[in-house]
């Protein structure tokens, strides 16, 4: 492989990656305050949905990337008030969220179906972008991939050295000491949930703007899942979500050329089960390792909380 | 308590008794006309939760710099009370004085800023954090990470808290864990400090210097809310008490006035039965014996068993001391069959391998478990008392017909159980988890002595449970031991194990010390054995354990 297409190969890594970074870290932080949303793949598909409509009605990526975020944040708000207010159980929630995020959004995007838009314009900067290999690496994305990697710094930050971050990580940990301390266990849930959301829909956006830039129904195409595991095979630390998300962005690239190349005599479903099977992988070998009882999950995880009256 | 003034004389003791304390709410008006109101005056508050009086117009007050211990049993209403003082929950009516001046507590954060701080009974930890973390959640303004670490430092090298602000909470023991909660409070300048029962599962020696550190706060002029079931304690450590019973105040006195004994009737408000033992009897023959068990923990933080050995013979009540985490867990599982033994033969019952045998085959054998968790592994929350009583008690009581349950026989048994051992729960279909932790530990010790075991494992028998209760547990064990049963006994409470038991042993880091006779032991010798890390600062106790000391 020539240094130009070993680049054009990282590229796409990336590009792949990012999504999966979007919504891993939007789960991590829903995670860390104790709630478990299984409706991650339904947020991201009504935030690809919103992203994409409003791009091509009004023709602006910035206003289509910001619908797409409150996209995102609208389901999560349901689900929040679902299993925070109501206090329903997370898990059957989290599960009709992505059984009607995916409805939702056929119905939403079927006007949009096949229609073009313009991908998200890359960065451009004069001089710096034309470094052979390393110009095109740190210099040749559009600005969701930039925000994505920002977000993995300042994740990190604020759930280590900040004390919003520590009353987050508190609520997650035990919601009952949080609240008999003083702190409203579920506006930090709320808030974590809604980021989760958010975070869920920027996700989608760049999927329907940049990495495919077109609408179909279910294009995300079991991502939320994928973000889901990413979660717990990073330990619920943002920089190893990082990590595992340029790992899987790089299987689902790796089986992409391997089809390219005639497939090496595999079936090509197969090869596209690829980074599924890579993440049923990594799980149990997680879950069967010498690191079983210290994956540093949050002790109050997918458990409801009622306040005492 | 119903005079209005601020001084009682020391002559004036349990002047109020009696059910009826609705005479109370007199003279209140007048009460803080004198120059130094008290820094806690509580009048006339109620609260009530469906089906029960939680708290009938209580009054209390706490003079500037006083230890008050309010004393009673489960159920008197003392964590309501604490509740509403702290703002975790509002009164129906009644109000809340402070300094003097009539205050409405809205939530914890407003008790804060008043300068009223809360050690909780059950500590509102956060295990995957450090001790800095915890405490900084803990405060308002905790200001900057290096800054309160360095506070900490000092703060507790003061008042004799050795405490290492960079551990993990998981790591340390139920007294570094309280003493986070006391560092916490006391870093925020309190004015009252409520202390809800603090040293039910504290060493002596912890506990010898808890009460150093709560007299010193108290010189400094902190007031110190004390809610204790613990007569000894409140004897030695308060000025005054307050004493609770079924929501209502029915005492106030000088507990250093009083003995125990009278002090736990006011609470009980019956006569308090003392353990009756039978004397001179034979033991029989030898129903358990454990021989060189070795078991490695499961746990992250737990122990590794190494070569416990010990016997117990029909009639006798053994005791294990140890500070927790010391292996009292492991070396549960390993009795009760929660987990193997290793060998076939690491544990006998009436002379027959049972190592191998899960908690169901052990119980075959006759022997039967009481575990520390209550909730989990003693009984099912959600499920209700009926169905909890037969998750143990279907062999030996009969209650299943092939593969059907026999609902009627399963009824009576739960219904036994609740009648013999006093449980209050809303009858036998009530949830488990509805339970207070006192009744539930009733409901578990009486399933399990109703079946007649040959063998009984308890763990913690009377954890967070009252006197009168405690006294009843007690002499249940006591009669079944009579009754030919081998029962062992793992607690942490000294005083119960000095009470109860024949002979016992100390458990420190996985082994198991020879066992001693009790009446032959001290206090001060066991309470040595088993707290070689936790011994008062300056005394020199176990080895490799020099870490910790101030």
């Amino acid at each position: 492989m020539n240094p130009e297409s070993a680049v054009l190969v990282m590229l796409t890594v990336m590009s792949a990656a990012t999504p999966l970074l979007f919504a891993a870290l939007g789960e991590l932080v829903t995670e860390k305050a104790g709630v478990l949303n299984l409706g991650v793949e339904g947020m991201m598909l009504a935030g690809a949905v919103s992203g994409f409509a409003v791009t091509v009605t009004s023709g602006s990526a910035t206003l289509g990337i910001l619908c797409a975020a409150l996209g995102g944040a609208a389901m999560a708000l349901a689900f929040g008030v679902l299993t925070l207010t109501l206090a329903a159980n997370q898990v059957a929630t989290g599960l009709a969220l992505t059984i009607f995020g995916v409805g939702l959004s056929a119905l939403a995007g079927s006007g949009f179906v096949g229609m073009p838009v313009m991908p998200l314009p890359k960065l451009a900067v004069p001089g710096l972008s034309d470094i052979p290999v390393f110009g095109p690496l740190v210099f040749g994305h559009d600005a969701l991939v930039y925000l994505a990697l920002l977000a993995t710094g300042g994740i990190g930050w604020f759930l280590a050295h900040t004390r919003a971050g520590l009353i987050l990580r508190a609520v997650g940990e035990s919601h009952e000491s949080a609240h008999a301390i003083g702190y409203s266990v579920i506006r930090v849930r709320y808030l974590a949930v809604l980021f989760g959301g958010t975070m869920s829909g920027l996700g989608g956006a760049f999927m329907s703007l940049s990495y495919t830039p077109m609408w179909a129904e279910e294009m995300t195409a079991g991502r939320g899942w994928i973000a889901l595991a990413l979660v717990v095979f990073a330990s619920w630390r943002p920089g190893r979500v990082l990590l595992g998300a340029y790992l899987f962005g790089g299987v689902t690239i790796l089986q992409l050329h391997a089809q390219g190349v005639g497939g090496l005599g595999i079936p090509s479903q197969v090869l596209s089960m690829l980074p599924y099977l890579a993440t049923i992988a990594v799980l149990t070998i997680i879950a069967a390792g010498p690191w079983r009882g210290r994956l540093d999950a949050p002790a109050c995880l997918g458990q409801a909380f009622r306040p005492p009256k | 308590m119903a005079a209005g003034d601020v001084e009682f004389g020391e002559g004036q003791t349990s002047a109020t008794t009696g059910l009826s304390g609705t005479g109370s709410v007199t003279g209140r008006a007048d009460s803080h006309a004198a120059d130094n109101p008290p820094r806690l005056e509580v009048c006339g508050l109620s609260k009530a939760f469906p089906g029960i009086l939680a708290s009938d117009r209580v009054d209390l007050r706490v003079a500037p710099g006083e230890i008050h211990a309010l004393l009673g049993e489960n159920g008197a209403g003392k964590s309501t009370l604490v509740r509403m003082i702290y703002g975790v929950l509002q009164p129906d009516a009644g109000e809340i004085l402070w300094d003097g001046r009539a205050v409405r507590i809205g939530d914890p954060r407003a008790a804060r800023s008043l300068g009223i701080a809360l050690v909780f009974q059950h500590f509102a930890l956060f295990e995957a954090m450090t001790v800095l973390e915890n405490i900084a959640l803990g405060m308002d303004q905790p200001g900057e990470r290096a800054a309160l670490a360095e506070r900490v430092r000092v703060l507790s090298a003061g008042y004799g808290l050795a405490l290492d602000p960079r551990r993990d909470v998981h790591g340390l023991s139920v007294g570094e864990r309280q003493r986070i909660e006391v560092v916490r409070c006391l870093l925020q300048n309190p004015r009252l400090l409520i202390m809800d029962e603090p040293t039910s599962v504290l060493t002596p020696q912890e506990i010898e210097r808890l009460f150093e550190t709560l007299r010193q706060v108290a010189r400094e002029g902190c007031s110190i809310l004390y809610i204790s079931h613990k007569l000894d304690e409140i004897k030695t450590l308060c000025d005054r008490a307050t004493i609770l019973r079924g929501g209502r105040v029915v005492a106030e006195c000088d507990p250093a006035a009083e003995s125990a004994r009278s002090l736990a009737q006011l609470m009980i408000g019956a006569e308090l039965k003392t353990v009756k033992r039978r004397t001179g009897g034979e033991l029989g023959g030898l129903r358990l014996t454990v021989d060189g068990l070795d078991l490695d923990t499961e746990d992250l933080h737990g122990m590794d068993l190494r070569g416990v050995s010990f016997s117990v013979r029909a009639g006798e009540i053994f005791g294990i001391a140890g500070v927790a985490g010391n292996g009292q867990r492991e070396l549960e599982f390993a009795l009760s069959g929660e987990r193997w033994a290793g060998r076939d033969d690491a544990v006998l019952v009436d002379g027959q391998p049972a190592g191998h045998l899960d908690a169901g085959g052990r119980r075959r054998l006759g022997l039967g478990c009481v575990p520390e968790g209550r909730r989990g592994h003693g009984a099912v929350p959600t499920m209700d008392l009926i169905e909890n009583a037969i998750l143990s008690g279907h062999g030996p009581m009969g209650l299943l017909s092939s593969i059907f349950i026999k609902g009627g026989a399963a009824r009576r048994f739960a219904e036994d159980v609740l009648t013999a051992f006093d449980v209050r729960a809303a009858g036998p279909k009530a949830s488990a988890g509805s339970l207070s932790g006192g009744n539930l530990q009733k409901f578990i010790v009486g399933r399990e002595i109703l079946q007649s075991p040959g063998v009984l494992i308890v763990s913690q028998p009377t954890w967070g449970v009252d006197a009168g209760a405690a006294a009843a547990i007690h002499q249940a064990l006591a009669d079944l031991a009579a009754a030919g049963a081998a029962v062992i006994v793992i607690s942490q409470d000294l005083d119960e194990l000095l009470e109860i038991t024949d002979r016992l042993a100390v458990i420190d880091r996985g082994i198991l010390s020879r066992p001693i006779a009790t009446a032959q032991a001290s206090i001060e010798e066991i309470g040595l054995l088993m707290g070689g890390i936790h011994g008062p600062a300056g005394v020199s106790t176990g080895p490799g354990d020099s870490g910790h000391a101030v």
